[in-house]
């Protein structure tokens, strides 16, 4: 790891000033994707921003008809959050099936979005709830937001605050763990919105999270595991690697997407 | 070079720190608290769990200044010398919870977390699935969710 000044911030303001003032300064939040990172020497930041005592930046609350996370909200909050657990359970599901009980009681909401991982298992819930992502500058849309492996229409100095999740009529998450690393080989969380259906696919994009619109079309007939029959994920643009062919995770993305739909149907 | 003061095992410390220095070098290198081990350093192996504020975390992943002004509880923390074992440690001693012994330290504080969250009353199942991030290359692991188990319901003894 490379040398760099550490900064605790008592504020979003003043976080946001030190990242204007200090030329390639990051933020940290958890630290669970960035230290291992800064240890390989993929990032040396000069100076470290440390979002994490940032009273407030953490509350999970209700807000009129959106449950409304904070961005340092640790995974292990989300997934014992009886908030959550009333209003998105699916939501509550996915974040206590993030790695393992140490990585859940430091990684946070907003360090795994602003990463957007293409195997993390958060982007797959905003896309498909049509979550907005609140910044210390704007409101993003989730389709605005993710714009393909790693990266983000985050600008250097800007800091998500909050996650805004509007409430689905019925949702489920459903993911294939890869064995060694337990990331998604492939996760889908389908979504029943008021408007329309979503269903969104982590791990398997080489662009990272996207919308199976094949699936949603179906779906938007009838919410039930029994119209897919037929239906089926294109391998094209899929990601090809030792944990699986292309073809095996269009597979995955069919199968998944009818346990997720049965998954949520029986809720 | 960053001022940190932070509480380990009880004990009020200050020092000051190359802001890169990982908690587990601190606690190994400065401290001399060689219990909690490094496995893997990349975040995988849970050789060097510690409880930061209470909760299970890994050392090797954390920066030493990201836990200034905090509370770290380490192995050599559950029990003072020459006092008893803590009823976790004991049950790992009991039921031949280790072999090596090197993941050892980061099972049992993983253990203790998993004891504080979920209670006395564990069943294998749920054992299993909370030991995700802690390897062991030794015991193929039913020594030490039996371990768990026994330890789980010492502690609510003990308590
Ligand atoms: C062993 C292990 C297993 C894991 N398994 C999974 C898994 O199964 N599924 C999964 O989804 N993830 C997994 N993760 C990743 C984990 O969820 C990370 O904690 C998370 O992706 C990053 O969150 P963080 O708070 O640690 O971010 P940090 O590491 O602190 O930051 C990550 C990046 O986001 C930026 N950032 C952080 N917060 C903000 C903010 N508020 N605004 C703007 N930028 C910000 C940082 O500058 C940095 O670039 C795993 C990690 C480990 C170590
Ligand atoms: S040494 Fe920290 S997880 Fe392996
Ligand atoms: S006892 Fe040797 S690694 Fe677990």
């Amino acid at each position: 790891m490379y040398e760099f000044k550490y900064h605790r911030p008592a504020t979003v303001r003043q976080a946001a000033n030190l990242l204007v003032k200090n030329e390639d300064a990051k933020v940290i939040a958890g630290g669970h994707t960035l230290v291992p990172v800064m240890k390989q020497r993929l990032a040396s930041p000069p100076h470290l921003v440390d979002l994490s005592h940032i009273e407030g930046l953490d509350t999970i609350e209700m807000k009129g008809r959106s449950l409304v996370i904070g961005a340092t909200a640790k995974h292990a909050s989300v997934a014992t959050s009886p908030i959550v657990g009333e209003a998105i359970p699916a939501l509550a599901e996915l974040a206590g099936g993030i790695g393992d009980p140490a990585v859940r009681h430091k990684g946070t909401i907003g360090g795994s979005l602003a990463n957007n991982d293409p195997t993390a298992d958060y982007p797959a819930a905003v896309l498909a709830l049509g979550a907005t992502i609140v910044t210390n500058k704007r409101r993003l849309k989730a389709e605005e937001f993710f714009q393909g492996l790693f990266s983000t229409a985050l600008e250097n100095d800007e800091i998500i605050t909050k996650v805004m999740f509007p409430l689905p009529k019925k949702a489920a998450y459903i993911k294939f763990r890869n064995q060694a690393s337990r990331y998604a080989l492939v996760g889908v969380f389908v979504a029943k919105r008021p408007s329309d259906v979503r269903v969104a696919v982590t791990g398997a994009g080489s662009d990272g999270v996207f919308r199976a619109t094949a699936f949603e079309e179906a779906l938007k007939k009838r919410f039930s595991h029994k119209v897919l029959d037929g239906v089926s994920a294109s391998a094209e643009g899929l990601n090809s690697d030792l944990h699986g062919s292309a073809e095996y995770r269009a597979h995955l993305i069919g199968v998944l997407t009818r346990r997720a739909v049965e998954a949520a149907t029986a809720k | 070079m960053a001022k940190i003061s932070l509480i380990v095992n009880g004990n009020p410390v200050n020092a000051n720190v190359d802001s890169r220095t990982l908690l587990v070098q601190f606690l190994r290198e400065n401290l001399r608290l060689t219990g909690t081990h490094v496995g893997c350093d990349t975040s995988q192996c849970g050789a060097c769990v510690v409880h930061l504020d209470g909760k299970a975390v890994k050392s090797c992943t954390t920066l030493a200044v990201m836990a200034d002004g905090h509370e770290v509880r380490t192995i050599e923390g559950l029990a003072a010398d020459g006092a008893p074992l803590h009823p976790m440690q004991e049950a790992f001693r009991e039921h031949h919870g280790l072999q090596c012994g090197f993941c050892t330290p980061g099972m049992i504080m993983t253990a203790v977390d998993l004891v504080n969250r979920k209670g006395h009353d564990l069943s294998d199942h749920v054992i299993r699935e909370e030991l995700e991030g802690n390897l062991c290359r030794c015991t193929g692991y039913q020594n030490i969710v039996t371990s768990i188990a026994a330890g789980a319901k010492a502690m609510a003894k003990s308590a």
